[in-house]
């Protein structure tokens, strides 16, 4: 990670990040779709790096939900991973799930969440959960490296098992702020 | 094939793409090309979309990637391309082989008033096509097109992408299952077999 980039990136020592990527290759999933975060770059890296997964950089989130969609009605498994600002950009496509009864799973790093130091994710960042909530999406926090796993786990598992829109919410606790210095 | 505004008939031309369909699944934006699928002859192959304005294209790669032998059309209206103009770059990047996209231009929001959109004033959907990478391309105005246009979406040689200028009239409603779950998992099991209704 460029020391200058406004972004932050896990400590690369952090086992979560590959700790995800088992579980996408455990429940077989076969589309990663993504607008890069940071805070996904190692696992976006051992997606790419995997030829059996089809990964796909979307122009805007939303892009993702028709995405998945489409993977379903072809037998694909596929799981979104976003920003938190990201979420904002899929509220009236989450009703696709609704509509169709399809799985959606979302893998997303938070921003504006805690000790953030950039004003423009505060908003987004704090409606992040409400927004996704109010279009019908089960959302459960990892807040501590140990509770990333089970809880994308869990979400993976609660989007193919009872086909409707789930997320994870990976807190900024676990990815870190960055400060520019300011501390 | 032509209505008397002396452009290609919104209703003709879908029946005329989809003959002889084989294999052919079909995604359809919201709005007038769902009603249009269904009235050529509802099938378990067609997922007409009763929401999620801007999701065509994209349902249609996520399909195609998921089933990359198996030809997929996306047939849409102006309007909905517009509003998911940023997934021909992400298309366009993937290649899919087996992509077809068909817009029918009629030059308005027909679900909501005949307001009138973009392309009215000029914007050119091929040409953002082509600029996104798109190399397979048609701009179709005539009955005698409309051949070459079906034989494109079959020919596996895309990603594809055509613009088709439509008489801007309205045809009568023909509404396919308004339950989702129902068009979706009919073409999950007519692509997938009866796995497609078990545990994955």
């Amino acid at each position: 990670m460029d020391a200058d980039a406004i972004d932050k990136a896990p400590d690369a020592a952090a086992a979560w990040p590959d700790q995800i990527y088992d579980l996408l290759k455990k429940h077989e999933i076969r589309q990663v779709c993504l607008v890069p975060d940071a805070g996904h770059s190692q696992l976006i890296k051992r997606c790419l790096a995997d030829n059996e997964i089809i990964v796909t950089t979307l122009t805007t989130e939303e892009e993702g939900i028709a995405l998945m969609q489409g993977a379903w009605l072809g037998g694909h498994k596929a799981v979104l991973l976003m920003q938190s600002s990201g979420v904002g950009n899929c509220i009236n496509m989450l009703s696709l799930s609704h509509i169709h009864r399809c799985p959606m799973p979302m893998l997303v790093t938070m921003r504006g969440d805690f000790g953030e130091f950039n004003p423009a994710q505060i908003p987004m960042g704090n409606a992040t959960q409400a927004v996704l909530e109010a279009m019908g999406t089960l959302v459960k926090r990892a807040d501590t490296p140990e509770d990333v796993a089970p809880t994308v786990d869990a979400t993976i598992r609660m989007a193919f098992n009872t086909f409707r829109p789930t997320a994870t919410l990976i807190g900024q606790r676990v990815i870190g702020a960055k400060t520019f210095g300011k501390d | 094939m032509l209505a008397e505004s002396g452009k290609l008939d919104r209703r003709e031309l879908t029946r005329a793409l989809l003959a002889d369909r084989g294999e052919l699944a079909v995604i359809a934006g919201l709005g007038a090309p769902c009603w249009d699928i269904t009235a050529v002859g509802d099938h378990k192959l067609n997922l007409p979309l009763w929401g999620g304005m801007g999701a065509a294209a994209m349902i249609g790669l996520g399909l195609a990637q998921a089933q990359p032998t198996r030809p997929v059309l996306v047939l849409t209206g102006d309007g909905e391309m517009l509003m998911g103009i940023g997934s021909l770059a992400t298309i366009a990047v993937k290649k899919p082989k087996n992509l077809s996209i068909v817009v029918q231009d009629n030059e308005h929001y027909g679900e909501t008033g005949m307001q009138e959109t973009a392309t009215k004033y000029g914007v050119d959907l091929v040409a953002m096509a082509k600029g996104a990478g798109f190399t397979k391309t048609m701009f179709v105005t005539k009955p005698e097109e409309v051949p070459a246009l079906r034989a494109a979406i079959h020919a596996g040689e895309g990603p594809f992408f055509a613009v088709a200028k439509i008489d801007a009239g309205s045809k009568k409603l023909v509404l396919p299952p308004r339950d989702g779950s129902i068009i979706q998992n009919r073409m999950r099991e007519a692509i997938l077999g009866e796995a497609a209704v078990h545990q994955l």
